[in-house]
Protein backbone atom coordinates (compact mmCIF):
# COMPACT_ATOMS: atom_id res chain seq x y z
CA UNK A 1 0.00 0.00 0.00
CA UNK A 2 1.45 3.13 -0.70
CA UNK A 3 2.28 5.80 1.96
CA UNK A 4 -0.13 8.43 2.75
CA UNK A 5 -3.40 5.99 2.21
CA UNK A 6 -1.71 3.39 4.64
CA UNK A 7 -1.56 6.18 6.95
CA UNK A 8 -5.01 7.35 6.08
CA UNK A 9 -6.14 3.34 6.89
CA UNK A 10 -4.26 3.65 10.16
CA UNK A 11 -5.74 7.14 11.30
CA UNK A 12 -8.89 5.48 10.42
CA UNK A 13 -8.34 2.30 12.66
CA UNK A 14 -7.20 4.34 15.78
CA UNK A 15 -10.42 6.73 15.11
CA UNK A 16 -12.59 3.71 15.21
CA UNK A 17 -10.75 1.78 17.95
CA UNK A 18 -10.96 5.07 20.18
CA UNK A 19 -14.87 5.22 19.85
CA UNK A 20 -15.36 2.16 20.64
CA UNK A 21 -13.11 2.51 23.64
CA UNK A 22 -14.74 5.55 24.51
CA UNK A 23 -18.12 3.29 24.71
CA UNK A 24 -17.25 0.04 26.59
CA UNK A 25 -16.82 0.55 30.60
CA UNK A 26 -18.61 0.18 33.59
CA UNK A 27 -20.92 2.65 32.30
CA UNK A 28 -21.64 1.37 29.10
CA UNK A 29 -22.47 4.62 26.35
CA UNK A 30 -23.93 3.81 22.93
CA UNK A 31 -22.40 4.99 19.75
CA UNK A 32 -25.32 6.69 19.10
CA UNK A 33 -26.19 8.49 22.45
CA UNK A 34 -22.27 9.63 21.96
CA UNK A 35 -22.83 10.48 18.61
CA UNK A 36 -25.67 12.99 18.93
CA UNK A 37 -23.73 14.52 21.89
CA UNK A 38 -20.69 15.30 19.96
CA UNK A 39 -23.18 16.94 17.55
CA UNK A 40 -25.71 18.86 19.20
CA UNK A 41 -23.95 19.16 22.64
CA UNK A 42 -26.57 17.97 24.58
CA UNK A 43 -27.32 14.41 26.26
CA UNK A 44 -30.36 13.07 27.62
CA UNK A 45 -28.43 11.48 30.06
CA UNK A 46 -26.36 13.96 32.59
CA UNK A 47 -23.81 11.08 33.26
CA UNK A 48 -22.58 10.90 29.84
CA UNK A 49 -20.57 13.74 29.17
CA UNK A 50 -18.79 13.80 32.76
CA UNK A 51 -18.08 9.77 32.25
CA UNK A 52 -16.51 10.59 28.92
CA UNK A 53 -14.63 13.86 29.47
CA UNK A 54 -13.65 13.61 32.99
CA UNK A 55 -12.53 9.66 32.91
CA UNK A 56 -12.48 7.83 29.83
CA UNK A 57 -11.23 10.62 27.55
CA UNK A 58 -8.20 11.22 29.42
CA UNK A 59 -7.36 7.48 29.38
CA UNK A 60 -7.56 7.40 25.86
CA UNK A 61 -5.36 10.38 25.10
CA UNK A 62 -2.74 8.64 27.42
CA UNK A 63 -3.31 5.11 25.99
CA UNK A 64 -2.71 6.88 22.44
CA UNK A 65 0.20 8.86 23.89
CA UNK A 66 1.99 5.82 25.24
CA UNK A 67 1.86 3.36 22.38
CA UNK A 68 2.49 5.70 19.91
CA UNK A 69 5.47 6.57 21.76
CA UNK A 70 6.94 3.28 23.15
CA UNK A 71 6.42 2.01 18.85
CA UNK A 72 7.55 5.53 17.04
CA UNK A 73 10.90 4.90 20.03
CA UNK A 74 11.35 1.28 19.13
CA UNK A 75 11.11 1.62 15.60
CA UNK A 76 13.88 4.27 15.79
CA UNK A 77 15.59 2.48 18.14
CA UNK A 78 15.38 -0.13 16.09
CA UNK A 79 16.80 1.26 13.03
CA UNK A 80 19.85 2.98 15.00
CA UNK A 81 21.32 -0.43 16.10
CA UNK A 82 20.50 -1.86 12.49
CA UNK A 83 18.60 -4.40 14.48
CA UNK A 84 14.84 -5.38 14.58
CA UNK A 85 15.32 -7.40 17.83
CA UNK A 86 15.77 -3.90 20.07
CA UNK A 87 13.18 -2.23 21.96
CA UNK A 88 13.13 1.35 23.84
CA UNK A 89 14.49 -0.38 26.74
CA UNK A 90 18.10 -1.12 25.34
CA UNK A 91 19.05 1.86 26.49
CA UNK A 92 18.00 1.27 29.94
CA UNK A 93 15.36 3.84 29.81
CA UNK A 94 12.54 1.37 31.22
CA UNK A 95 12.46 -2.04 32.04
CA UNK A 96 12.35 -1.56 35.64
CA UNK A 97 15.81 0.07 35.23
CA UNK A 98 16.01 3.95 35.20
CA UNK A 99 12.53 5.39 35.44
CA UNK A 100 11.60 2.14 37.74
CA UNK A 101 14.14 3.29 40.00
CA UNK A 102 13.40 7.12 40.01
CA UNK A 103 9.84 5.94 40.77
CA UNK A 104 10.67 3.89 43.96
CA UNK A 105 12.70 6.33 44.84
CA UNK A 106 9.66 8.61 45.19
CA UNK A 107 7.28 6.40 46.58
CA UNK A 108 9.37 5.28 49.06
CA UNK A 109 9.55 8.22 50.75
CA UNK A 110 6.01 9.52 50.23
CA UNK A 111 6.48 11.87 47.62
CA UNK A 112 3.21 13.22 45.78
CA UNK A 113 2.24 11.96 42.36
CA UNK A 114 4.07 15.17 40.52
CA UNK A 115 7.03 14.40 42.05
CA UNK A 116 7.52 10.62 41.66
CA UNK A 117 6.81 10.90 37.80
CA UNK A 118 9.50 13.65 37.66
CA UNK A 119 11.95 11.15 39.72
CA UNK A 120 10.55 8.77 37.21
CA UNK A 121 11.22 10.87 34.37
CA UNK A 122 15.18 11.89 35.59
CA UNK A 123 15.54 8.39 36.14
CA UNK A 124 15.24 7.21 32.79
CA UNK A 125 16.94 10.38 30.86
CA UNK A 126 20.09 9.59 33.39
CA UNK A 127 20.17 5.63 32.72
CA UNK A 128 20.12 6.64 29.04
CA UNK A 129 22.99 9.41 29.60
CA UNK A 130 25.01 7.58 31.59
CA UNK A 131 24.67 4.31 28.94
CA UNK A 132 26.09 6.98 25.98
CA UNK A 133 28.74 8.79 28.20
CA UNK A 134 30.22 5.02 29.28
CA UNK A 135 29.66 3.96 25.48
CA UNK A 136 32.31 7.66 24.53
CA UNK A 137 34.59 6.93 27.45
CA UNK A 138 35.08 3.50 26.01
CA UNK A 139 36.07 4.72 22.94
CA UNK A 140 35.00 5.72 19.42
CA UNK A 141 37.52 3.24 17.64
CA UNK A 142 35.73 0.11 17.56
CA UNK A 143 32.42 -0.69 16.95
CA UNK A 144 30.70 1.78 18.54
CA UNK A 145 27.18 0.61 17.90
CA UNK A 146 27.85 -2.60 19.73
CA UNK A 147 29.82 -0.57 22.54
CA UNK A 148 26.42 1.29 22.94
CA UNK A 149 24.42 -1.47 23.67
CA UNK A 150 26.67 -3.20 26.42
CA UNK A 151 26.54 0.23 28.39
CA UNK A 152 23.14 -0.06 27.92
CA UNK A 153 23.25 -3.48 29.40
CA UNK A 154 25.43 -2.32 32.14
CA UNK A 155 23.82 0.72 33.18
CA UNK A 156 20.18 -1.59 33.13
CA UNK A 157 22.01 -3.82 36.02
CA UNK A 158 23.19 -1.43 37.85
CA UNK A 159 19.69 0.63 38.31
CA UNK A 160 17.60 -2.99 38.30
CA UNK A 161 19.99 -3.59 41.47
CA UNK A 162 19.78 -0.33 43.33
CA UNK A 163 15.35 -0.98 42.40
CA UNK A 164 15.50 -4.14 43.63
CA UNK A 165 17.68 -2.59 47.30
CA UNK A 166 14.82 -0.10 47.41
CA UNK A 167 12.28 -2.65 47.29
CA UNK A 168 14.07 -4.40 49.59
CA UNK A 169 13.59 -1.48 52.30
CA UNK A 170 10.46 -0.71 51.22
CA UNK A 171 7.67 -1.04 53.87
CA UNK A 172 5.76 -4.55 52.76
CA UNK A 173 2.70 -2.89 53.69
CA UNK A 174 2.12 -0.08 51.94
CA UNK A 175 5.54 0.87 50.10
CA UNK A 176 6.32 -2.02 48.59
CA UNK A 177 2.65 -2.76 46.84
CA UNK A 178 2.81 0.42 45.34
CA UNK A 179 6.15 0.23 43.98
CA UNK A 180 5.05 -3.39 42.62
CA UNK A 181 2.40 -1.85 40.95
CA UNK A 182 3.62 1.20 39.54
CA UNK A 183 6.28 -1.50 37.86
CA UNK A 184 2.74 -3.01 36.10
CA UNK A 185 2.29 -0.17 34.18
CA UNK A 186 -1.00 1.51 34.24
CA UNK A 187 -3.65 4.08 32.99
CA UNK A 188 -6.18 3.73 35.86
CA UNK A 189 -4.51 7.39 37.91
CA UNK A 190 -4.21 9.37 34.75
CA UNK A 191 -5.17 12.79 35.60
CA UNK A 192 -5.62 15.47 33.33
CA UNK A 193 -2.91 17.99 34.45
CA UNK A 194 -0.19 15.42 34.26
CA UNK A 195 -1.32 14.19 31.01
CA UNK A 196 -1.10 17.63 29.21
CA UNK A 197 2.91 17.82 30.22
CA UNK A 198 3.32 14.27 29.16
CA UNK A 199 2.04 14.78 25.82
CA UNK A 200 3.82 17.87 25.28
CA UNK A 201 7.46 15.94 25.91
CA UNK A 202 6.10 13.51 23.41
CA UNK A 203 5.03 15.80 20.46
CA UNK A 204 8.83 17.45 21.61
CA UNK A 205 10.72 14.15 21.27
CA UNK A 206 8.33 12.87 18.03
CA UNK A 207 8.55 15.23 15.58
CA UNK A 208 12.07 16.08 15.54
CA UNK A 209 11.73 12.18 15.39
CA UNK A 210 9.49 12.22 12.18
CA UNK A 211 11.04 14.77 10.83
CA UNK A 212 14.78 13.17 10.52
CA UNK A 213 12.88 9.69 9.64
CA UNK A 214 14.31 9.60 6.14
CA UNK A 215 17.68 9.89 7.42
CA UNK A 216 17.15 6.81 9.82
CA UNK A 217 17.53 4.57 6.73
CA UNK A 218 20.38 5.84 5.93
CA UNK A 219 21.71 5.34 9.35
CA UNK A 220 20.79 1.96 9.21
CA UNK A 221 23.34 0.97 7.16
CA UNK A 222 26.09 1.31 10.03
CA UNK A 223 28.33 3.99 10.95
CA UNK A 224 31.04 4.31 8.33
CA UNK A 225 28.49 3.79 5.30
CA UNK A 226 25.78 6.06 6.91
CA UNK A 227 28.90 8.71 6.91
CA UNK A 228 30.61 7.98 3.28
CA UNK A 229 26.93 8.71 2.35
CA UNK A 230 27.47 12.57 3.81
CA UNK A 231 25.58 11.73 7.56
CA UNK A 232 27.33 13.21 10.57
CA UNK A 233 26.53 10.40 11.89
CA UNK A 234 27.76 11.30 16.28
CA UNK A 235 25.68 13.74 16.02
CA UNK A 236 22.81 12.21 14.27
CA UNK A 237 22.45 9.44 16.59
CA UNK A 238 22.83 11.44 19.77
CA UNK A 239 20.05 13.67 18.74
CA UNK A 240 17.71 10.07 17.93
CA UNK A 241 18.49 8.73 21.39
CA UNK A 242 17.67 12.16 23.00
CA UNK A 243 14.47 12.30 21.81
CA UNK A 244 13.67 8.32 21.61
CA UNK A 245 14.26 8.62 25.18
CA UNK A 246 12.42 12.15 25.97
CA UNK A 247 9.52 10.75 24.33
CA UNK A 248 9.85 6.88 26.23
CA UNK A 249 10.55 8.13 29.28
CA UNK A 250 7.91 10.88 29.68
CA UNK A 251 5.07 8.88 28.88
CA UNK A 252 7.04 6.33 31.50
CA UNK A 253 6.53 8.47 34.32
CA UNK A 254 2.82 9.10 34.10
CA UNK A 255 1.95 5.13 32.94
CA UNK A 256 4.54 3.21 34.56
CA UNK A 257 5.91 0.73 32.56
CA UNK A 258 4.63 -1.05 29.79
CA UNK A 259 6.75 -3.81 28.12
CA UNK A 260 6.69 -5.45 24.53
CA UNK A 261 4.85 -2.48 22.29
CA UNK A 262 8.02 -0.89 21.45
CA UNK A 263 9.35 -4.04 19.71
CA UNK A 264 6.45 -5.43 18.57
CA UNK A 265 4.55 -2.68 16.82
CA UNK A 266 7.30 -1.36 14.23
CA UNK A 267 7.50 -5.01 13.02
CA UNK A 268 3.74 -5.00 12.32
CA UNK A 269 4.62 -1.64 10.73
CA UNK A 270 7.27 -3.05 9.06
CA UNK A 271 4.45 -5.86 7.76
CA UNK A 272 2.47 -3.53 6.52
CA UNK A 273 4.31 -0.60 4.95
CA UNK A 274 7.69 -1.64 3.91
CA UNK A 275 11.00 -1.33 5.80
CA UNK A 276 11.24 2.86 4.34
CA UNK A 277 11.21 4.77 8.18
CA UNK A 278 10.32 7.62 6.82
CA UNK A 279 6.61 5.47 5.86
CA UNK A 280 7.34 2.62 8.91
CA UNK A 281 7.68 6.06 11.89
CA UNK A 282 4.07 7.40 11.33
CA UNK A 283 2.57 3.89 10.97
CA UNK A 284 4.56 2.79 13.87
CA UNK A 285 2.90 5.48 16.05
CA UNK A 286 -0.29 4.95 14.72
CA UNK A 287 -0.67 1.16 15.00
CA UNK A 288 0.64 1.57 18.47
CA UNK A 289 -1.39 3.98 19.67
CA UNK A 290 -4.72 1.91 18.26
CA UNK A 291 -2.86 -1.52 20.18
CA UNK A 292 -2.65 0.35 23.26
CA UNK A 293 -5.98 1.80 23.20
CA UNK A 294 -7.66 -1.48 22.79
CA UNK A 295 -5.73 -3.54 25.13
CA UNK A 296 -6.39 -0.62 27.53
CA UNK A 297 -9.80 -1.17 27.15
CA UNK A 298 -9.59 -4.53 27.74
CA UNK A 299 -7.44 -4.01 30.84
CA UNK A 300 -10.60 -2.14 32.21
CA UNK A 301 -13.70 -3.85 30.74
CA UNK A 302 -12.73 -7.75 30.61
CA UNK A 303 -12.51 -8.76 34.27
CA UNK A 304 -14.74 -7.29 37.06
CA UNK A 305 -10.67 -5.92 39.03
CA UNK A 306 -8.73 -3.92 36.15
CA UNK A 307 -5.38 -6.19 35.11
CA UNK A 308 -2.23 -3.88 34.68
CA UNK A 309 -2.11 -3.18 31.44
CA UNK A 310 1.83 -3.93 30.88
CA UNK A 311 0.69 -8.07 32.41
CA UNK A 312 -1.94 -8.18 28.77
CA UNK A 313 1.50 -6.58 26.36
CA UNK A 314 3.62 -9.47 27.87
CA UNK A 315 0.90 -12.04 27.39
CA UNK A 316 0.34 -11.12 24.03
CA UNK A 317 3.97 -9.68 22.94
CA UNK A 318 6.00 -13.20 24.29
CA UNK A 319 4.76 -15.48 21.84
CA UNK A 320 4.29 -12.61 19.07
CA UNK A 321 7.83 -12.16 19.62
CA UNK A 322 8.62 -15.93 19.34
CA UNK A 323 7.13 -16.30 15.73
CA UNK A 324 8.85 -12.85 14.54
CA UNK A 325 11.93 -14.48 15.35
CA UNK A 326 11.26 -17.98 13.98
CA UNK A 327 9.90 -15.93 10.65
CA UNK A 328 13.33 -14.27 10.92
CA UNK A 329 15.28 -17.26 10.55
CA UNK A 330 13.44 -17.75 6.94
CA UNK A 331 13.91 -13.61 5.33
CA UNK A 332 14.87 -10.44 5.96
CA UNK A 333 12.61 -7.69 7.47
CA UNK B 1 48.58 22.79 -12.48
CA UNK B 2 47.22 25.01 -9.53
CA UNK B 3 43.52 23.53 -11.28
CA UNK B 4 44.54 20.32 -12.24
CA UNK B 5 45.19 20.21 -8.15
CA UNK B 6 41.90 21.81 -7.25
CA UNK B 7 40.42 19.09 -9.38
CA UNK B 8 42.16 15.87 -7.95
CA UNK B 9 42.30 13.93 -4.88
CA UNK B 10 45.88 14.79 -3.60
CA UNK B 11 47.78 12.84 -0.59
CA UNK B 12 51.33 14.46 -0.42
CA UNK B 13 54.07 13.02 2.07
CA UNK B 14 51.26 11.34 4.51
CA UNK B 15 51.67 9.01 7.41
CA UNK B 16 48.41 7.32 7.73
CA UNK B 17 47.64 4.95 10.90
CA UNK B 18 45.87 5.27 14.46
CA UNK B 19 46.27 6.05 17.65
CA UNK B 20 49.68 8.06 16.54
CA UNK B 21 51.19 4.98 15.22
CA UNK B 22 51.45 4.91 11.51
CA UNK B 23 50.36 2.16 9.59
CA UNK B 24 51.52 3.56 5.93
CA UNK B 25 54.44 6.72 5.59
CA UNK B 26 55.37 8.81 3.42
CA UNK B 27 52.02 8.50 1.05
CA UNK B 28 52.00 9.88 -2.17
CA UNK B 29 48.94 9.07 -4.12
CA UNK B 30 47.22 11.60 -6.54
CA UNK B 31 43.79 10.63 -8.60
CA UNK B 32 42.41 13.02 -11.63
CA UNK B 33 38.78 12.72 -12.98
CA UNK B 34 38.37 10.40 -15.66
CA UNK B 35 41.25 7.91 -14.59
CA UNK B 36 40.76 4.50 -13.09
CA UNK B 37 43.77 3.42 -10.28
CA UNK B 38 43.54 -0.20 -9.19
CA UNK B 39 44.80 -0.79 -5.78
CA UNK B 40 46.72 -4.06 -5.06
CA UNK B 41 48.23 -5.31 -2.34
CA UNK B 42 47.86 -8.22 0.59
CA UNK B 43 45.03 -8.10 3.30
CA UNK B 44 45.77 -6.23 6.33
CA UNK B 45 48.48 -4.27 4.35
CA UNK B 46 46.72 -0.87 5.34
CA UNK B 47 43.77 -0.69 2.04
CA UNK B 48 41.14 -0.20 4.79
CA UNK B 49 43.37 2.95 6.50
CA UNK B 50 44.05 4.40 3.09
CA UNK B 51 40.04 4.70 2.10
CA UNK B 52 39.29 5.28 5.81
CA UNK B 53 41.86 8.45 5.79
CA UNK B 54 40.50 9.40 2.12
CA UNK B 55 36.59 9.46 3.46
CA UNK B 56 37.49 11.59 6.70
CA UNK B 57 36.85 8.98 8.59
CA UNK B 58 40.52 9.09 10.65
CA UNK B 59 42.85 11.92 10.29
CA UNK B 60 46.14 11.87 8.70
CA UNK B 61 49.04 11.75 10.96
CA UNK B 62 51.56 13.66 9.02
CA UNK B 63 51.18 15.14 5.88
CA UNK B 64 48.59 16.24 3.72
CA UNK B 65 45.45 14.71 2.33
CA UNK B 66 43.05 16.86 0.11
CA UNK B 67 39.89 16.62 -1.67
CA UNK B 68 39.41 19.09 -5.17
CA UNK B 69 42.29 21.55 -3.24
CA UNK B 70 40.67 21.10 0.63
CA UNK B 71 42.11 19.43 3.71
CA UNK B 72 39.62 16.41 4.29
CA UNK B 73 39.96 16.98 8.10
CA UNK B 74 38.42 20.81 7.82
CA UNK B 75 35.04 19.15 5.35
CA UNK B 76 32.22 18.12 6.72
CA UNK B 77 31.01 14.21 6.10
CA UNK B 78 28.25 16.05 3.91
CA UNK B 79 31.30 18.03 1.69
CA UNK B 80 33.20 14.92 1.24
CA UNK B 81 30.29 12.89 0.36
CA UNK B 82 29.49 15.55 -2.30
CA UNK B 83 33.26 15.09 -3.27
CA UNK B 84 34.03 11.13 -3.54
CA UNK B 85 31.45 8.53 -3.06
CA UNK B 86 32.38 4.93 -1.65
CA UNK B 87 31.32 1.38 -2.91
CA UNK B 88 32.07 -1.13 0.30
CA UNK B 89 32.22 -4.95 -0.20
CA UNK B 90 28.83 -6.44 -0.17
CA UNK B 91 27.13 -7.22 3.07
CA UNK B 92 23.74 -7.93 4.15
CA UNK B 93 20.75 -5.41 5.37
CA UNK B 94 19.07 -5.98 8.40
CA UNK B 95 15.93 -4.46 7.14
CA UNK B 96 14.88 -5.29 3.27
CA UNK B 97 14.69 -1.50 1.52
CA UNK B 98 13.97 -1.34 -2.08
CA UNK B 99 16.22 -1.17 -4.56
CA UNK B 100 15.54 2.30 -5.51
CA UNK B 101 15.35 3.58 -1.66
CA UNK B 102 18.90 2.10 -1.51
CA UNK B 103 19.67 4.29 -4.21
CA UNK B 104 17.94 7.03 -3.31
CA UNK B 105 20.07 7.30 0.26
CA UNK B 106 22.86 8.28 -2.14
CA UNK B 107 20.91 11.71 -2.43
CA UNK B 108 21.61 12.31 1.48
CA UNK B 109 24.41 14.83 0.98
CA UNK B 110 22.70 17.04 -1.51
CA UNK B 111 19.09 16.93 0.89
CA UNK B 112 18.89 19.54 3.86
CA UNK B 113 18.52 17.66 7.23
CA UNK B 114 14.60 17.93 7.27
CA UNK B 115 13.91 16.45 3.59
CA UNK B 116 13.15 13.70 1.65
CA UNK B 117 13.90 12.79 -1.58
CA UNK B 118 11.92 14.55 -4.21
CA UNK B 119 11.24 13.98 -7.99
CA UNK B 120 14.50 15.60 -9.22
CA UNK B 121 16.17 12.92 -6.70
CA UNK B 122 13.99 10.07 -8.30
CA UNK B 123 14.89 11.19 -11.70
CA UNK B 124 18.30 11.09 -11.04
CA UNK B 125 18.03 7.55 -9.44
CA UNK B 126 16.58 6.51 -12.17
CA UNK B 127 19.04 7.43 -14.26
CA UNK B 128 21.70 5.72 -12.39
CA UNK B 129 19.60 2.53 -12.09
CA UNK B 130 19.34 2.99 -15.90
CA UNK B 131 23.23 3.80 -16.47
CA UNK B 132 23.77 0.43 -14.81
CA UNK B 133 21.28 -1.82 -16.81
CA UNK B 134 19.48 -3.17 -13.60
CA UNK B 135 16.21 -0.78 -14.25
CA UNK B 136 14.60 -4.26 -14.37
CA UNK B 137 15.17 -4.55 -10.57
CA UNK B 138 13.93 -1.09 -9.02
CA UNK B 139 11.32 -1.95 -7.04
CA UNK B 140 12.72 -5.58 -5.75
CA UNK B 141 14.16 -5.72 -2.32
CA UNK B 142 17.80 -5.52 -1.66
CA UNK B 143 18.12 -8.11 0.27
CA UNK B 144 16.77 -10.91 -2.21
CA UNK B 145 19.11 -9.87 -4.85
CA UNK B 146 22.38 -11.92 -5.98
CA UNK B 147 25.75 -10.76 -5.25
CA UNK B 148 25.99 -9.47 -8.06
CA UNK B 149 22.96 -7.13 -8.24
CA UNK B 150 23.41 -6.54 -4.85
CA UNK B 151 27.27 -5.03 -6.15
CA UNK B 152 25.66 -2.98 -9.24
CA UNK B 153 22.54 -1.16 -6.99
CA UNK B 154 25.74 -0.12 -3.93
CA UNK B 155 27.71 1.42 -7.20
CA UNK B 156 24.16 2.66 -8.55
CA UNK B 157 24.03 4.22 -5.06
CA UNK B 158 27.39 5.53 -5.19
CA UNK B 159 26.62 7.49 -8.66
CA UNK B 160 23.67 8.91 -7.52
CA UNK B 161 25.36 10.89 -4.86
CA UNK B 162 27.09 12.94 -8.06
CA UNK B 163 30.47 13.06 -6.75
CA UNK B 164 33.80 13.22 -8.84
CA UNK B 165 35.32 10.46 -7.49
CA UNK B 166 34.62 7.13 -6.55
CA UNK B 167 36.29 4.86 -4.08
CA UNK B 168 35.70 1.05 -4.47
CA UNK B 169 36.93 -2.10 -2.37
CA UNK B 170 36.96 -5.02 -3.79
CA UNK B 171 33.88 -4.25 -6.08
CA UNK B 172 34.60 -7.73 -7.82
CA UNK B 173 35.66 -10.02 -5.62
CA UNK B 174 33.08 -12.44 -4.57
CA UNK B 175 31.53 -12.40 -8.16
CA UNK B 176 30.99 -14.86 -10.38
CA UNK B 177 33.43 -14.75 -13.47
CA UNK B 178 30.55 -13.00 -15.60
CA UNK B 179 29.16 -10.69 -12.87
CA UNK B 180 33.92 -9.40 -12.28
CA UNK B 181 33.77 -8.45 -16.30
CA UNK B 182 30.54 -6.87 -16.04
CA UNK B 183 31.66 -4.83 -12.96
CA UNK B 184 34.65 -3.63 -14.14
CA UNK B 185 32.72 -2.91 -18.07
CA UNK B 186 30.94 -0.66 -15.73
CA UNK B 187 33.82 1.08 -13.89
CA UNK B 188 35.15 1.80 -17.19
CA UNK B 189 31.97 3.43 -18.19
CA UNK B 190 32.20 5.78 -15.14
CA UNK B 191 35.72 6.92 -15.42
CA UNK B 192 34.69 7.73 -19.54
CA UNK B 193 32.21 9.82 -17.70
CA UNK B 194 35.25 11.89 -16.18
CA UNK B 195 34.96 10.23 -13.04
CA UNK B 196 38.25 9.42 -10.98
CA UNK B 197 38.10 5.94 -9.59
CA UNK B 198 40.12 4.50 -6.70
CA UNK B 199 39.34 0.46 -7.22
CA UNK B 200 41.03 -2.23 -4.44
CA UNK B 201 41.33 -5.39 -5.81
CA UNK B 202 43.44 -9.03 -5.52
CA UNK B 203 43.01 -9.89 -9.25
CA UNK B 204 46.32 -8.32 -11.25
CA UNK B 205 43.81 -8.77 -14.49
CA UNK B 206 41.33 -6.35 -13.50
CA UNK B 207 44.42 -3.96 -13.14
CA UNK B 208 45.27 -4.78 -17.02
CA UNK B 209 41.25 -4.86 -18.15
CA UNK B 210 40.63 -1.49 -16.25
CA UNK B 211 43.26 0.50 -14.56
CA UNK B 212 45.13 3.61 -16.02
CA UNK B 213 47.46 3.16 -13.14
CA UNK B 214 48.38 1.00 -10.65
CA UNK B 215 49.29 1.01 -7.10
CA UNK B 216 50.71 -1.09 -5.00
CA UNK B 217 50.85 -1.41 -1.19
CA UNK B 218 53.64 -3.87 0.36
CA UNK B 219 55.30 -3.38 3.56
CA UNK B 220 53.71 0.20 4.79
CA UNK B 221 54.45 1.99 1.97
CA UNK B 222 52.33 2.50 -1.60
CA UNK B 223 54.98 1.88 -3.84
CA UNK B 224 55.03 4.73 -6.42
CA UNK B 225 52.23 4.15 -9.35
CA UNK B 226 52.66 4.02 -12.87
CA UNK B 227 50.75 2.31 -15.79
CA UNK B 228 50.05 -1.79 -14.85
CA UNK B 229 52.16 -2.76 -17.62
CA UNK B 230 54.89 -0.96 -16.16
CA UNK B 231 53.68 -2.00 -12.17
CA UNK B 232 52.60 -5.44 -12.78
CA UNK B 233 55.61 -7.50 -14.07
CA UNK B 234 56.50 -11.35 -12.74
CA UNK B 235 58.62 -10.08 -10.53
CA UNK B 236 56.30 -7.63 -8.73
CA UNK B 237 53.87 -9.87 -8.64
CA UNK B 238 55.91 -12.79 -7.08
CA UNK B 239 57.00 -10.52 -4.14
CA UNK B 240 53.74 -9.51 -3.75
CA UNK B 241 51.52 -13.08 -4.04
CA UNK B 242 54.79 -15.18 -3.10
CA UNK B 243 53.50 -16.99 -6.44
CA UNK B 244 55.07 -17.48 -10.02
CA UNK B 245 52.90 -15.18 -12.60
CA UNK B 246 53.62 -15.30 -16.30
CA UNK B 247 52.31 -12.21 -18.02
CA UNK B 248 51.16 -12.11 -22.08
CA UNK B 249 50.37 -10.19 -24.26
CA UNK B 250 47.26 -11.08 -25.88
CA UNK B 251 45.55 -10.11 -28.90
CA UNK B 252 41.75 -9.28 -28.70
CA UNK B 253 39.56 -8.84 -31.43
CA UNK B 254 42.17 -7.02 -33.83
CA UNK B 255 42.12 -4.66 -31.47
CA UNK B 256 45.53 -3.40 -29.91
CA UNK B 257 46.76 -6.36 -27.61
CA UNK B 258 46.05 -6.41 -23.73
CA UNK B 259 48.24 -7.91 -21.01
CA UNK B 260 46.86 -11.24 -18.97
CA UNK B 261 48.37 -12.98 -15.59
CA UNK B 262 48.56 -16.63 -15.89
CA UNK B 263 49.94 -18.09 -12.67
CA UNK B 264 52.71 -21.15 -13.05
CA UNK B 265 50.92 -23.83 -11.22
CA UNK B 266 53.68 -26.83 -12.70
Amino acid sequence: MKGVSLILVCLFALGGVSLLSLGIGRYPVSPLAMLSWLLTGQSADANLPVVLLNIRLPRLVAAIAAGGALSLSGAAYQGLFRNPMVSPDILGVSSGSGSGFGAALGILFSLPVVAVQALSLAGGITAVLSAVLVSRAIGRSSDSVLVLVLSGIVISSLFGALLSLLKYIADPLDKLPAITYWLMGSFADIRTGELGTAAAMVLAGAIPLLLVSWRLNVLSFGEEEARSLGLDTGRMRLAVILCATLVTASMISVCGIIGWVGLVVPHISRFLGGANHRRLMPVSFLCGAAFMVAVDTVARSAASVEIPVGIITAVLGAPFFIWIMKRSAVRAW
Amino acid sequence: MVKAREQSIAIRNAGLGYNGKAILDDVELEIAPGEIICLLGQNGAGKTTLFRTMLGFIAPLRGSVTLAGREVSRLSPREIARIVSYVPQSYAMPFAYSVTDVVLFGRSAHLRLFASPGSRDRRIAAECLDLLEISHLAARPFNELSGGERQMVVIARALAQEAQFMILDEPASNLDYGNQVRVIRKVRELAGRNIGILMATHHPDHAFMAASRVAVLSGGRLSHDGSPEAMLTPETLRSLYGVEVQVFDTPQNGHASRRVCAPVVE
